[in-house]
């Protein structure tokens, strides 16, 4: 069953087309890569996605879990379960870790009528989740992101994920900036999030990351359009050939 | 009701626009409208006072009449009619009450519904660990009840109010009253010298340390009264003291006066903590109404290792114009300032503080926050003083403004004056916007527009509202969010 449909997405920012007809349909519990060379609407689609403000959609539709959300603000489209992993996470001075992921959880449970968790159940929770990805007490109470190395930041976005249960994840880039040993601990973060009621969507420049979390299905994304689909060997041959071929495909 | 259900329904009952907006159609006693000598002749016989405190009143008003208004603010408003305002109000209910049995319901009510624990037996009954506040309550101009007073005298903490002082303590009030704040002061704080009505007075003893935060709740009911309290709180050689006020008032049309002195004095090793969550009426969105507070605050660390801080987090009224100082007489003795202030809509504040370093080794801190939003203007006003005498004293200032939205101001005026060459003042600065990434980062968790605003808002101000009592920095937390509603967007 498809928990994300795309279909015909062309989207401008600033007037300029970066999106040309993007079609992509993700089932319940699959795991995708979209891989594309720089400038190809990767990041973009992720934004689109989760709703950021700032796009214009001129063409169209995603359907998730059977809604039209294009009219959805984020926060709404958060508490219905889309979660993205941000490539540059942000900083909030001042906010301790884990009183942003209450706030955000507690949003969340109020939305599925769930019981909101009190404080120490939800430092257990969260310890539960936390150690798994090399995450200390010391790490929660720091404020978001203030200060955090590029490793720190990525483990973060994951426990954010494992905390806030999404139906579809978006990680955008989550293996830019790491090294081999941070890639394996978010690798391993987001294996273990990986069920048949999760649908994953990795956006990245390198096969590197699929070598650790191995994609149903990859596809490529060149000049705003999804230009070629296959399974995971599609990411190899890419490693081997690069993205030239499909620039001139488009062109 | 347990202390958990009271706890949601107070916070409950603060998510809404202004709720403590309401009028009570209570019977008072008001003085005739308009100031005059006869005015304050009546204002001191209404409340029995002896002669040398009508004395000092006249002299108050004799003085004030030679003075004009300042014109340095950066606020702005009309003149003042000084003669279309009643100056004192006082609700009609006999002779003062001798204990809370005998306070009129309906003002009882009319706490109640401002949230205020009056009942202290309630509190006394309640839970282990329940927050222990003794509080004195202002009406428009007198002072209704005072809780927990008889536990308090057990061990030699004085807290009434100050009418009562005058009578009972007139030594203690004699000695401090215009001893840090002088009658001829300034405009508002020589008017507030003839027409003071009430307000709350503390002596904590030698070597006490008063064993609950105590708490003043100011409410202007009456409609075109001006409100002067007087609040003189002196903490005896190594005592200690938590204080905190709250103010609100209704919804008016017009503008209303609020124009209060707070004296403070620490002897030898003696502290004070006082905190205020101001949230007087705003005014609407377009400016109409809403309070003037004008208010002059200050305390002398008199002895040494004496220390005085101020937390105050200002997000009501029309416009604030106030500097809660420190004056560093004695040697070792400490001042600070924790400051969070909120304007939105057509709201302005001109607030910071005076630091004066008098003493050895005396040493300063102010932080300041200051968030404008809509058409607000705010403006940090700020004196480091560093005097002949105070060899290595120290200073340290922060200041951050944070902006929402293009249409709002902020300004930092620092007053830097050192003539000690010995003495460091180290002053920061910093100006910052919230940020669509910061805006989307927290929408894309769940949070709603309003809920990231005050998420930013409150981490922004941090630093400040750890400083007040734990009871408080959840409520102010949530007026925090509050007063910036509908400013996004």
């Amino acid at each position: 069953m498809a928990l994300l449909e795309i279909r015909n997405l062309h989207a401008k920012v600033n007037k300029k087309p970066i999106l040309n007809g993007v079609d992509l349909t993700i089932d319940v519990g699959e795991v995708h890569a979209i891989m594309g060379p720089n400038g190809s609407g990767k990041s973009t689609l992720s934004y689109i996605l989760s709703g950021r403000e700032g796009y214009e959609i001129t063409e169209g539709e995603i359907i998730y879990n059977g809604l039209d959300i294009l009219d959805m603000a984020a926060d709404e489209r958060a508490r219905q379960g889309i979660f993205l992993a941000f490539q540059y996470p942000v900083e909030i001075p001042g906010v301790a870790g884990l009183t942003f992921l209450k706030t955000a959880a507690n949003a969340i449970r109020v939305h599925r009528g769930i019981d909101e968790l009190d404080a120490m159940d939800f430092l257990k929770f969260v310890r539960s989740k936390a150690s798994s990805l090399d995450i200390s007490d010391s790490m929660l109470k720091r404020a978001v992101n203030e200060g955090f190395s590029g490793g720190e930041k990525k483990r973060m976005e994951i426990l954010q994920m494992a905390v806030l249960e999404p139906y579809l994840a978006i990680l955008d880039e989550t293996d830019s900036g790491l090294d081999i040993d941070a890639l394996k601990v978010v690798s391993d973060g987001v294996n273990n999030l990986r069920n048949d009621k999760r649908s994953i969507l990795l956006i990245t420049h390198y096969q590197r990351l699929l070598d650790y979390i191995i994609p149903d299905k990859v596809h490529v994304l060149a000049n705003g359009r999804i230009v070629q689909s296959g399974d995971k060997n599609l990411a190899l041959e890419l490693e081997e050939y690069g993205y030239s071929k499909f620039s001139e495909v488009v062109e | 009701m347990s202390k958990d259900t009271e706890a949601i329904e107070r916070t409950k009952s603060i998510s809404e626009p202004y709720k403590y907006g309401f009028v009570t159609d209570i019977e008072v006693d008001l003085a005739p409208k308009g100031l005059s000598e006869d005015v304050v002749k009546l204002i001191s016989e209404k409340k029995s006072e002896p002669k040398w405190m009508l004395d000092w009143r006249l002299k108050a008003y004799k003085k004030w009449l030679e003075m004009t208004p300042p014109e340095w603010q950066k606020a702005s408003f009309k003149p003042i009619d000084y003669q279309d305002a009643y100056y004192y109000a006082a609700p009609k209910s006999g002779d003062k009450p001798k204990s809370l049995d005998e306070v009129d319901p309906q003002l009882l009510e009319v706490y109640e519904k401002l949230g205020i624990p009056l009942k202290e037996q309630e509190v006394l009954a309640g839970v282990e660990g329940a927050p222990k506040v003794a509080v004195d309550a202002v009406f428009d101009s007198v002072s209704v009840a005072t809780t927990y007073r008889a536990k308090l005298e057990e061990i030699g903490v004085i807290f009434c109010s100050i009418s009562e002082a005058i009578q009972n303590y007139p030594e203690l009030v004699r000695k401090y009253l215009g001893s840090v704040v002088p009658y001829t002061d300034n405009y508002y704080a020589t008017l507030n010298s003839a027409v003071f009505t009430d307000g709350s007075f503390v002596y904590i003893p030698k070597g006490v340390s008063c064993p609950m935060e105590l708490s003043t709740y100011f409410r202007i009911n009456q409609e075109n009264t001006g409100q002067f309290e007087r609040t003189l709180i002196i903490a005896d050689e190594d005592a200690k003291v938590s204080y905190l006020e709250g103010c609100t008032a209704p919804m008016r049309d017009e503008h209303q006066l609020h124009a209060a002195v707070v004296e403070l004095i620490t002897l030898d090793d003696a502290e004070i903590k006082y905190s205020t969550v101001q949230n007087w009426y705003p005014g609407d969105e377009e400016g109409v109404g809403g309070i003037y507070n004008f208010v002059t605050k200050r305390g002398a660390c008199r002895g040494n290792n004496s220390k005085i801080s101020w937390t105050q987090v200002e997000t009501g009224s029309a416009i604030t114009w106030k500097y809660p100082s420190c004056i560093l007489q004695g040697d070792n003795s400490v001042g600070e300032f924790y400051s969070v202030a909120i304007t939105n809509n057509a709201q302005q504040a001109d607030t910071g503080t005076k630091m004066i370093h008098i003493g050895k080794n005396t040493s300063s801190r102010i932080i300041s926050k200051g968030i404008s939003a809509g058409r607000a203007d705010q403006t940090y006003r700020g004196l480091v003083r560093m005097q002949r005498g105070a060899n290595g004293a120290r200073n340290y200032t922060q200041c951050d403004s944070l902006l929402i939205g293009d249409n709002c101001g902020a300004h930092t005026i620092p007053y830097i004056e050192s003539q000690n060459p010995s003495a460091q003042v180290e002053h920061e600065a910093t100006t910052s916007k919230i940020s669509d990434d910061q805006m989307f980062y927290c929408r894309q968790r769940g949070l709603t527009e309003e809920e990231s605003v005050s998420l930013i808002v409150n981490g922004f101000c941090r630093e400040v509202l750890q400083t007040l009592p734990m009871e408080f920095a959840v409520e102010a937390q949530k007026l925090v969010g509050i007063s910036l509603e509908g400013s996004v967007g």
